[in-house]
């Protein structure tokens, strides 16, 4: 393990431990706004979102690639209509990854 | 529930040494941080480059939904001493949460509950680490993994959670604003465009709910 991996790791626990502990710590002398406690339901929508799409659409990291093509938007496009559909996150991911691997085998 | 984690341990496990994590420093993680979005979200953050403070701020803000866990909690521990709320607080997480909030939620009035959070805690830790290893030796085991596709997985994931989500108006616009200024500003140093986007999907799926 690098340094840089130590520091890191110990400030992702520090963070997540502080976020859990914080209310058990301060008992109920703090409370979420209303405000915030409906901004927190967009979180995870607004920042897996923002990191998927420009894997999806951008599969070098700087390039458009807005065609049939690209095996990353053929793969996450099979995922999101499964996952639409069905409802089951880890059927979506295999047909998503099934999806991916045969178009990357078939179109290269 | 401990099944349904499974998958995502190996994952993890799996591409943590594609995406520059050393087996150690995986390993660590899931002891240590314990926290399954994070941790892939630090994955992908490391594999494109990002700096430290950048994946220390996204785990923050992905983690802030934790808060909300123990703020619901916090009336049944209450009466707890602090040896017992700061390992409850460590193994908090989306599952323990649903499980035991269910169990405080039963009629019977039981003194012991915090005996079940934290059997539950025990059990989802135990199960994580064991399968992220597991994911480890297979990653190992598999040293091309990177050219076999495996990179997507984490893609899927992130797209299999989000979807199912998006079925009321706030929220598909959310995803949708975070999406276009994700893109607009992925040049962005230090992924700025990251932080902006999700402000941004934030502020539109607060802004939309409060005008229905």
């Amino acid at each position: 393990m690098t340094g840089r991996e130590l520091i890191l790791i110990a400030g992702m626990t520090a963070v997540t431990f502080l976020v859990r502990y914080a209310f058990f710590a301060l008992g109920e002398r703090v409370a979420f706004p209303p405000v915030v406690q409906r901004a927190l339901r967009y979180v995870p929508v607004a920042v897996l979102t923002a990191i998927v799409v420009p894997m999806v659409l951008l599969p070098d990291g700087s390039h458009w690639q807005l065609d049939w093509r690209n095996a990353w938007l053929a793969g996450a496009l099979a995922t999101g209509v499964i996952a639409w559909r069905f409802n089951h996150l880890l059927g979506s991911i295999g047909g998503g990854m099934v999806v991916f691997f045969l178009h990357r085998i078939i179109i290269g | 529930m401990l099944l349904g984690a499974a998958p995502f341990a190996i994952i993890f496990g799996t591409l943590a040494g594609p995406s520059g994590l050393s087996p150690g420093g995986a390993m660590a993680m899931s002891l240590c941080v314990f926290a399954g979005a994070s941790q892939f979200i630090a994955l992908t953050l490391l594999a494109s480059g990002a700096g430290l403070a950048v994946i220390l701020l996204t785990t923050l803000v992905v983690n802030l939904r934790h808060a909300l866990y123990s703020a619901t909690l916090l009336p049944h521990v209450a009466g707890l001493r602090q040896r017992w709320r700061i390992p409850l607080a460590f193994w908090l997480t989306d599952e323990t949460f649903a499980v035991v909030h269910h169990h405080y939620l039963e009629p019977d009035s039981s003194p012991f509950k915090h005996w079940y959070y934290l059997g539950s805690c025990l059990a989802m830790y135990i199960n994580w680490n064991l399968w992220t290893l597991s994911g480890i030796l297979l990653g190992r085991s598999l040293p091309r993994l990177e050219h076999m596709g495996l990179e997507f997985a984490m893609a899927a994931t992130f797209t299999g959670i989000v979807v199912p989500l998006l079925r009321s108006r706030p929220m598909l616009a959310a995803a949708l604003g975070a999406a276009a200024v994700a893109l607009a500003a992925h040049a962005l140093p230090y992924k700025l465009g990251l932080m902006l986007a999700a402000l941004a999907g934030v502020v539109i799926g607060v802004v939309l709910e409060e005008l229905a």
